[in-house]
């Protein structure tokens, strides 16, 4: 306890020095000797953006087929066991995987793309697994009611188990985002390093861009911005705080609200 | 159309990784219209899997299979192409706990109607308050419709879920111990009711109130490990009991194997 | 009432229906064929490698050295150190563990609401803070211990503290958030009754809670700590930061490479036989994890007793 104490205290204190309002509209410049994370909040808003656009939709469209379509079976938990197995590999087993075939194979070098579509394919089984436990936490009594009212399938999801679900898919989307945020060893390798300004926001994807983590494990591993590094981590503790107490009041009220309903 | 079922050699498996259970074991059974049907038995029995095979509400429990075939006026509802939902609505469903969606009063009575189309407000108003009439509960929400229905008391919630039931029109009424969740006061309501709509719809309700199924129904079917015992007409069924088994039951003398 | 006369068999042919039905479906196909695919790739991209070394002589030989004039990929170094600093980590992070779990229930509710916040943020807090905080606090520290035990030792190499024993630190640290987290959880789904039996049999409350309440939820404690050997493998960025990466035997005061860190460290320069030589320390890693999924189904066949977490 204890330790972790610590560890909070330690950021805190070495970081609060470096929270002046420059370092977040400045791009890190040895020339003119700035430092400065626009450029890693913007290339990690990005990563956030296009990962969640690849893995969001795919996720929750694949935890419903799986919780409300698919009919239980041998080959529906082998899937199950494969998503849970997926959800365990460490993210640098993905980095090295994404490297290599987007990277690579597809020719998209290191850009914040190859990052994207590789952090997609690591948050998709944690999407997946969270979306399904929340449909499933919708009582089978609403569901047979609204079948017994006539209600199609799809019908049923839309007007009753969607509504009831939302708060609880959000919570899981955001579980992923808390994920993408903090991720470092799956991007260092596919995402590049570069901290720069985008030139065209369009095109801005295929380039290289460092993330929020990625550049403060650079400023470590090469020594130049020890002390810039544990003020980016002050960043994204308060990011990553952010989101828990966000993801927490969502699952709270649906609680609330699936207790007042039965 | 006046909603008469019947059942015919009926036989339902639930199948598991470990083997399978027959849950039902050829049931043969006339349901006439308009009239209360109490299923009475011990858990187990299969007089719950008998009234989810009605509607086709057992097809959503994994590895089930049947024989046999249920008849609504005439028409087998296994045939293929069965319209499930158009089923549903002609055989409406009440649970064992009140299930209220997270809406409004008004939007749970028209939740049915809307799924079949029903947009004209009016129409809807006209439902929505024939619905409560006939459930009722129309003297104790008229004013508050737009509040949500987790609101309300859990006797006024099952009362609101037989309402949502009644708009989409349905001919069959099937209740699954439809008070065992409630208090003394509200069952009675319920019953009360229940009393009333068999005068214009089939209700087939499973319980596990002796007392209830005696002041109730017009009929009663003694269901025992997947079999059906015997069915009668309800004073009958109490009075003389036509099996041994019967007997044991409704005297409290029936043990566990 | 509204009635609509049609038949039975009339299927009223609902096209938003079956539109939905083949778009999850679709979904559905996509995301497990995805998640499928990176499974095979990763096998498929695994095997080359250990081929053209030779199963044996990749699992169990003892020297790494894939940039040399005459490279050799054995891995068992990094095997060994993997295991022993995952066990090293779980041997100081469950103890720990599930003593804060158990302060965190017995303690008042003011303070429980503190705690556990706490902890469940700590979960989430990216590795490469830990492994900076570990650099900076740690490392030092135990450098220092270091230099007190062998001083004067000719035959050591000295590795300032960037070693297999602060790796192992600070792994318990990164992992002690989720055995806190799932042994309150299990601990706390112990029934009341269970207690109460106890304490009415005259055990005192410590009594009752290490021979009454542990064991009921030790199931839940276990997949914790499953959960934790699985993170504390697959970590790679903190463990690099304070491991000192050289391929060494796992003694605490060895600088150590680690399987996931391996990967991570080689990665950039990686080329040719060398690079699918990764993907098979990966492939190894994968399935040492699979294993490790697999360690509860073995030990905890019957699922009685103890909530399942």
């Amino acid at each position: 306890m204890t330790a972790i104490a610590s560890v909070l205290f330690y950021i805190l204190l070495r970081g609060a020095g470096q929270l002046r309002w420059e370092i977040f509209v400045r791009s890190p410049s040895p020339l003119k000797g700035e430092y400065g994370i626009l450029p890693g909040l913007i290339n990690t808003l990005y990563i956030i953006l296009l990962t969640l656009l690849a893995a969001a939709p795919v996720g929750i469209g694949a935890a419903v087929y799986l919780s409300e379509y698919a009919r239980p079976g041998k080959l529906t938990r082998l899937v199950e066991f494969t998503v849970g197995t997926l959800a365990g590999i460490p993210s640098v087993v993905y980095g090295l995987f994404g490297a290599v075939f987007f990277g690579e194979t597809l020719r998209l070098g290191y850009s914040i793309l190859t990052g994207s579509l590789t952090l997609s394919l690591m948050v998709l089984p944690i999407i997946i697994r969270s979306g399904q436990d929340t449909l499933e936490a919708v009582p089978a009594a609403l569901r047979e009611s609204a079948l017994g009212c006539g209600a199609t399938q799809w019908q049923m999801l839309r007007t009753v188990v969607l509504p009831c679900a939302k708060r609880g898919l959000a919570a899981s989307v955001l579980l992923a985002v808390g994920r993408i945020t903090g991720e470092s060893a799956a991007l260092l390798f596919t995402a590049g390093a570069a901290s720069n300004l985008p030139r065209n926001w369009l095109t801005h994807p295929l380039s290289s861009g460092a993330s929020l983590t990625v550049q403060m494990y650079l400023g470590i591993s090469n020594g130049r911005y020890i002390d810039e590094a544990f003020g980016i981590a002050l960043v994204l503790a308060g990011i990553l705080t952010a989101l828990y107490f966000l993801t927490g009041a969502l699952t709270a009220e649906r609680r609330d609200r699936g207790e007042d309903s039965l | 159309m006046s909603g008469h079922l019947t059942a015919d050699h009926f036989n339902l498996w639930y199948s598991t990784d470990r083997g399978g259970t027959h849950a039902l074991r050829d049931i043969s059974l006339d349901i006439p219209p308009k009239q209360l049907l109490a299923l009475i038995g011990p858990s187990g029995c299969g007089k719950s899997s008998f009234l989810r095979s009605l509607n086709r509400m057992n097809e959503r429990t994994p590895g089930v299979k049947h024989t046999g075939s249920i008849l609504l006026d005439g028409a087998d509802i296994y045939a293929p192409g069965t319209d499930l939902p158009f089923l549903r609505k002609r055989v409406g469903m009440v649970f064992q706990k009140p299930t209220p969606f997270p809406m409004s009063i008004y939007d749970n009575i028209a939740y049915g109607p809307r799924l079949q189309g029903v947009r004209s407000r009016q129409e809807l108003d006209g439902i929505v308050e024939a619905s409560l009439r006939a459930a009722a509960l129309w003297g104790e929400v008229s004013s508050r419709l737009k509040k949500p229905a987790s609101g309300l008391s859990g006797g006024q919630q099952q009362r609101l879920c037989i309402a949502r039931a009644l708009a989409v029109g349905p001919e069959v009424l099937l209740m699954d111990e439809p008070t065992s969740a409630l208090d003394p006061l509200s069952t009675g309501k319920i019953e009360e009711l229940m009393g009333e709509l068999k005068t214009r719809y089939t209700v087939v309700a499973v319980t596990h109130n002796m007392g209830q199924a005696r002041r109730i129904s017009d009929r009663t079917a003694f269901f025992l490990d997947g079999e059906l015992i015997e069915c009668g007409k309800t004073k009958e069924l109490f009075c003389m009991p036509g099996d041994r088994r019967t007997e044991y039951y409704i005297t409290g003398q029936h043990r566990e194997k | 009432m509204m009635h609509k006369s049609s038949s039975l068999s009339a299927k009223r042919y609902r096209l938003s229906d079956s539109l939905m039905y083949w778009l999850f479906t679709f979904c559905g196909i996509s995301a497990v064929a995805s998640v499928l695919g990176i499974a095979g790739y990763l096998i498929w991209a695994g095997i080359p490698a250990i081929r053209e070394i030779g199963l044996t002589h990749f699992l169990f030989g003892t020297s790494w050295r894939p940039t040399g004039p005459e490279p050799s990929f054995g891995i068992l170094p990094m095997i060994l150190s993997s295991l022993t600093g995952t066990a090293l980590s779980i041997s100081i992070a469950l103890p720990l563990g599930v003593l804060t779990a158990v302060f965190m229930l017995e303690s008042p509710p003011p303070v429980c609401q503190i705690l556990r916040p706490l902890v469940e943020l700590m979960a989430g807090i990216p590795s490469v803070i830990y492994g900076m905080v570990g650099s900076f606090l740690l490392v030092p520290a135990v450098g220092r211990l270091e230099n007190l035990l062998f001083r004067g030792n000719k035959s050591h190499i000295f590795t300032g503290g960037a070693n297999l024993l602060s790796a192992s630190v600070i792994l318990a640290v990164m992992i002690l958030p989720t055995i806190i987290h799932t042994s309150e959880l299990s601990l706390g789904a112990v029934p009341q009754e269970l207690r109460e039996a106890s304490v009415a049999l005259g055990a005192t409350e410590p009594e009752t809670m290490f021979h009454t309440v542990i064991p009921a939820a030790l199931q839940g404690i276990l997949s914790g700590a499953v959960l934790g050997i699985g993170r504390a493998m697959g970590e790679a960025m903190a463990v690099m930061m304070v491991s000192g990466n050289a391929v060494n035997l796992p003694l605490p005061f060895n600088s150590v490479r680690l399987l996931a860190g391996g990967i991570a460290t080689e990665m950039s320069y990686s080329e040719g036989l060398h690079r699918k030589a990764l993907f098979s320390v990966g492939l190894i890693l994968f399935v040492l994890l699979l294993l490790v999924g697999l360690l509860p189904e073995m030990f905890l066949k019957p699922k009685g007793g103890g909530k399942h977490i």
